[in-house]
């Protein structure tokens, strides 16, 4: 019986003098392949080559577009989505979506007004509150996904409604006027105030922006829970098994992005001046956040893409949309153009994925 | 990592080091675990068996975290354990390689090994900003493959998904052998492995036990299962049929149990 045992591994003999080479490919790499490996190991080349070429046509078609100003009012008015953006990224790779982030944005902007004229609680309080409320929305949103184990699109598409809702029963839709906040609580429009070197407005919204972009690459990339933020997106099974605690990283996810969110929101009183329950990023900064993600080459599969490319696909709709406007064109020419931009997106991610090493 | 001075002979009597009773575990209407019994003792490889949907699986993910069992208990070293995850596992220094691998394709190699518990830069950067040791978690990474000798990889930060699926293997168990400093568990290592490769996986495994460290086993291959194996637990139906000795019974005794074709003789007399 033990003889049987011995040569079980008789065939493993075999094994002696054998060749130590592997199979190779002697394929010819052509331009194409190499291209397309580039770009899969450097998501956000693409959102940047398309950034530049455009940059470049409408400096060329237009005199006036390379001016400082031109590119100052560019920032100005991607910081909203920006910021969106960012909240939409982080839940994006985590192969989820989230319908609700242009809401929660206007009710932190209301509840904070609100909190202020309405109870006269100093702007700085009201300001931290609304913060928390965002936080807290978003929170929910997690909840919702991570232990009820409901769809993000289902959750977020109610959530949305639900607090779009609820932002125009507890306001009564009633706007907060820009004087009287200047007025009595300036610190709601902090975002709003701007430096001016050289004569080029430059709000304050604008660097949170990009040091909001700053940070969160750099907490993806260089932290662990960053990479359990991708390893979620990918392969949430495998990442549990491996040690991730996922539903933990997701219900963090969904509340910074709501945190993000109510960011947005204060941004928003410093960009419009007033506070408005109806304010169109309730109802467009979804919209506007997931085309920049998705221009930015995050995949809505979960697990790659970079907070970089988001920030690059912000830019390169707020460029369409002011390079379009200053040549002259019909303005819906923009949205003709985008539209095929995310589609084109989307067909890259794929093309991208087949790569090989 | 935690050397054990446990010793190359094993001591294959005495106390279990891991030790389950009872186990139950259900999925709706299937009863995958039906009062399953297991014994693990220190310094041994102890092979698991059985047919497809015996409860093998359960089995080693009850023991591992990935699933909890409905009733039954779970002792290490003589204590009672509950672990609510792998992660709980991991913290009593209980490793395990899934079938599935349980790696995120996308990431390096380096990013899956360490992935849960990522080392942090010494100083400022890691306690206060949380920054990663990358060169540090590189290094590593790079000596436990080149210890398995198992593989031709040339870059540390390759992604998963790059590699074959035997490297992918190679790099689970390296990450389990790394790691585990009471148990480590394997679920079909050599499934996805050349003959030299899965040749390359028993020596570890041998290695791993002369570090006094146990080894669970999980293998449909019976030539590799007799080869290493100090004892042999068979599960069928959900529970423990019974242990065997390799050198007590031929590969076809072993099949004919796991199948139900013959009858061990303890449980035959038991019965």
């Amino acid at each position: 019986m033990s003889s049987d045992t011995k040569t079980a591994a008789g065939y493993e003999e075999g094994l002696q003098g054998a060749s130590d080479k592997v199979a190779e490919f002697h394929e010819q790499k052509t331009a194409l392949k190499r291209l397309q490996h580039w770009l899969h190991m450097t998501p956000s080349a693409v959102p940047m080559i398309v950034l530049v070429a455009a940059i470049i046509v409408f400096g060329l078609l237009s005199p006036n577009f390379f001016k400082a100003v031109t590119l100052s009012t560019i920032l100005q008015q991607i910081a909203i989505v920006g910021i969106l953006g960012c909240a939409q990224s982080l839940v994006v790779l985590t192969a989820g979506i989230d319908l609700s982030v242009g809401a929660i944005a206007v009710f932190s902007s209301v509840l904070m007004g609100q909190f202020t004229f309405r109870y006269g609680i100093p702007a700085p309080v009201a300001i931290a509150l609304g913060l928390a409320a965002g936080t807290a929305m978003g929170f929910a949103n997690g909840w919702l996904v991570a232990r009820i184990k409901l769809p993000p699109f289902i959750v977020t598409l109610g959530t949305w409604q639900i607090i779009l809702a609820a932002n125009y029963i507890y306001s009564a839709n009633e706007t907060i006027r820009s004087s009287a906040i200047a007025a009595e609580a300036p610190a709601l429009q902090f975002w709003g105030y701007s430096i001016q070197p050289g004569g080029v407005k430059i709000l304050y919204a604008v660097f949170l922006m990009v040091a909001l972009v700053a940070i969160l690459a750099y907490v993806l990339r260089h932290t662990a829970w960053g990479r359990h933020v991708y390893a979620v997106g990918d392969d949430p099974d495998a990442a549990e098994l491996a040690g991730v605690r996922t539903r933990r990283v997701l219900i963090q996810v969904y509340a910074l992005a709501g945190f993000f969110c109510a960011i947005a929101g204060w941004v928003m009183i410093g960009r419009f001046g007033s506070v408005s329950p109806s304010a169109s990023t309730g109802q467009l900064g979804n919209i506007q956040s997931i085309t920049a993600v998705v221009i930015g080459g995050i995949s809505l599969f979960g697990g790659r893409g970079s907070i970089v490319g988001m920030f690059f696909g912000a830019l390169i709709v707020g460029v369409f949309e002011m390079g379009l406007k200053m040549v002259g064109t019909d303005p819906q020419w923009t949205f003709f153009l985008i539209g095929l931009l995310i589609i084109l997106a989307v067909a890259v991610d794929q093309w991208i994925r087949k790569a090989s090493a | 990592m935690d050397q054990k001075g446990i010793g190359m002979n094993a001591n294959i009597s005495g106390e279990p080091l891991l030790k389950a009773r009872g186990l139950v575990k259900r999925y709706g209407k299937v009863t995958a675990l039906d009062h399953c019994d297991f014994d693990l003792m220190p310094g041994e490889i102890l092979a698991v068996i059985g047919d497809n949907g015996a409860g093998k699986s359960s089995l080693i993910k009850a023991l591992s975290g990935a699933v909890q069992p409905d009733e039954g208990e779970i002792t290490l070293e003589g204590k009672p354990v509950r672990f609510a995850s792998p992660l709980d596992a991991r913290g009593y220094g209980i490793e395990c390689v899934y079938q599935t691998l349980a790696m995120s394709p996308a990431l390096s190699i380096a990013d899956n090994m360490f992935m849960g518990r990522e080392l942090r830069k010494p100083g400022i950067m890691g306690k206060w900003l949380r920054k990663l040791d990358r060169p540090a978690m590189e290094k590593f990474a790079r000596e436990k493959l080149t210890e398995l000798g198992l593989m031709t990889i040339q870059n540390i930060n390759q992604a998963v998904e790059t590699l074959s699926g035997g490297q992918r293997q190679g790099v689970a168990v390296a990450r389990a052998a790394a790691f585990g400093s009471k148990v480590v568990i394997l679920d079909e290592p050599t499934a996805a492995l050349g003959v030299k490769e899965s040749r390359r996986v028993l020596e570890l495994i041998r290695d791993v036990r002369s570090r006094g460290i146990p080894i669970i086993l999980i293998s449909h291959n019976m030539p590799h299962v007799f080869e290493v194996a100090d004892r042999i637990h068979i599960h069928r139906l959900g529970r423990r049929l019974c242990v065997i000795r390799p050198d007590d019974y031929s590969m076809s005794d072993a099949v004919a149990f796991m199948t139900g074709a013959k009858v061990p003789d303890e449980v035959a007399t038991a019965a």
